[in-house]
């Protein structure tokens, strides 16, 4: 064994006499970058009054509806997503969607606990089901977009409500049968211009359809509701 | 020095004929070549067109090993479909082609989760709606009826067809594995491909339940009868060389539990969601209603 170092010596015994010369320069410049200041403005925001908080998240709630009601390509939605909207959207329908009071015994119209449940629910089958198909949406990306495209089926069930106030015929039936069509298939339009992109392209198709059953069986609600006297 | 000197220096080894020569007791393992077995595949199945991307998820299948179950990505390649894919599993579980098995032809080992989830889905929410407008429609001219939205029909329809499409494979997988112990069969199916066979077997009812709408009894049969036939068959067909070489007497047990148990279901929800118009009329349709209705509570 000791003639293998033996013979190994010689191999590295030149690499003692490499030096770096002092002639090559070193360039740079090390700094930190300094932005710690500007964070420091942006979290501190408990200073300001309690009115801009509100109004910030007030804005950029009323901002994504504006989105949700003229469905162009853009990516607000999907980038800064939040809940707030979703969450006002559902509790409105599901309010006004319970009726009130529950006097009849047979009171079969949907409690504001199931239509709450079918929305959430629904938001969750439907964002995993388009993530199993292998979408690249996040998950509350995707609850976001579905909660913000509730919108024109609330604006239909506030219009239904209005004209049930003059009564139930058959022309009011006519009226709100076409105002709960063009509500759901906006919605269905604008969910999919949001979700659509995100899919792979040979399943656009399996993604679409649960979303159109999901706001079928909300406009279905909408529709045969009936206020009780 | 010499032994060093061995060691350091590259080795030769023998010629691997003569290792395999030597050995008899070998076994050798050859690889397929891909369009070979392609076209055997093609000469023994039946004459319809051949998707490339179900021959290339067959073969990619062979070789991917599956993840475990508590990981998303198991979960994913049970959703692993594309479009047309369930398009044609739904169009080859409605019309029943003789020779044709479900299993074999439309799923070869791709069963998916996709298909049985929402067909059984839709058809809750179409039962549920169909037997709202049903009775809205069928008390339309009566003055004190006021026609409230039964949000109860859909938790129930809910519960009926889920059970029946998770619980009878589940039985059935369990039987097949059991009778599968005793005698050895050629076919044997896993859960999935069962499960995926009954969730599209369902998706006949969709159409047969919004005829339903119109409230006439000899078209509410007779679509029973029509949609019993065709997924019947077709489910028939599918188990039917899983069974063949079982006992006379269980094959023909195993068979018509399966077609009653389909039956029982399509009647079971016409009885239950679309007969609310025997409550106050006083029409001779009532009473062929009641009479119906008898019957299949004394089943």
């Amino acid at each position: 064994m000791a003639e293998v170092e033996e013979s190994n010596k010689p191999l590295f015994a030149g690499l003692s006499d490499i030096s770096i010369s002092e002639d090559i320069p070193v360039e740079g410049d090390i700094s930190v970058p300094v932005g710690s200041q500007n964070t420091d403005n942006d979290f501190s925001t408990l200073d300001e009054p309690v009115k801009d908080t509100i109004l910030r998240d007030l804005r950029a709630v009323g901002q994504k509806f504006v989105h949700v009601m003229y469905p162009k390509k853009s990516s607000a939605l999907l980038r800064d997503w939040d809940l707030w909207g979703p969450l006002l959207l559902c509790v409105t329908l599901a309010l006004m969607l319970q009726g009130g009071s529950a006097d009849s015994e047979e009171d079969g119209r949907p409690q504001f606990a199931e239509v709450f449940v079918i929305i959430w629910f629904g938001s969750v089958i439907i964002t995993l089901n388009s993530k199993l198909l292998g979408g690249t949406i996040s998950f509350f990306q995707s609850l976001c977009v579905l909660g913000y495209c509730i919108l024109p089926l609330t604006v239909a069930m506030i219009v239904c409500r209005i004209v049930l106030l003059g009564g139930a015929s058959v022309v009011s039936f006519a009226v709100r049968l076409i105002v709960v069509t063009a509500s759901f298939s906006w919605s269905t339009f604008a969910s999919t211009a949001f979700l659509a992109d995100s899919q792979p392209a040979n399943r656009k198709a399996l993604v679409v359809y649960p979303v159109f059953l999901f706001y079928f069986v909300i406009g279905w609600m909408i529709l045969t509701f009936s206020p009780s006297q | 020095m010499a032994n060093t000197d061995f060691l350091l220096q590259f080795q030769e080894f023998e010629d691997d004929q003569g290792f395999t020569e030597n050995n008899q007791g070998a076994t050798t393992v050859t690889i397929d070549d891909p369009i070979k077995s392609r076209k055997q595949r093609k000469a023994t199945g039946t004459s319809f067109e051949e998707e490339d991307n179900d021959d290339k998820t067959e073969l990619l299948s062979g070789e991917k090993k599956s993840p475990p179950f508590w990981t998303f990505e198991y979960y994913q390649t049970l959703f692993d479909v594309d479009s047309h894919q369930v398009k044609n599993r739904i169009v080859g579980s409605i019309l029943p082609w003789p020779g044709k098995n479900f299993v074999e032809v439309y799923l070869r080992s791709n069963p998916d989760l996709y298909g049985p989830f929402w067909i059984c889905a839709t058809l809750v929410f179409v039962i549920a709606i169909s037997g709202n407008m049903s009775s809205f429609l069928v008390n339309y001219g009566q003055p004190k009826f006021k026609y409230v939205p039964d949000f109860r029909k859909v938790t129930m329809a809910a519960t009926a067809i889920y059970s029946y499409a998770w619980l009878v494979p589940l039985a059935l997988w369990g039987f097949l594995t059991w009778r599968n112990t005793k005698i050895t069969c050629l076919v044997s199916y896993s859960f999935m491909q069962i499960l995926c066979v009954y969730g599209y077997s369902l998706s006949i009812y969709i159409p047969a339940v919004i005829l339903w709408i119109i409230p006439s009894e000899g078209l509410r049969w007779c679509s029973i009868v029509v949609a019993l036939c065709l997924s019947g068959s077709v489910l028939v067909m599918t188990f039917w060389p899983a069974i063949r070489e079982d006992k006379p007497r269980i094959t023909i047990a195993i068979t018509s539990t399966i077609v009653i148990l389909h039956a029982l279901l399509a009647i079971g929800c016409k009885a239950f969601f679309f007969s609310t118009y025997e409550l106050d009329h006083t029409e001779p349709l009532t009473t062929k209603a009641i009479n119906n209705n008898s019957s299949i509570n004394a089943n």
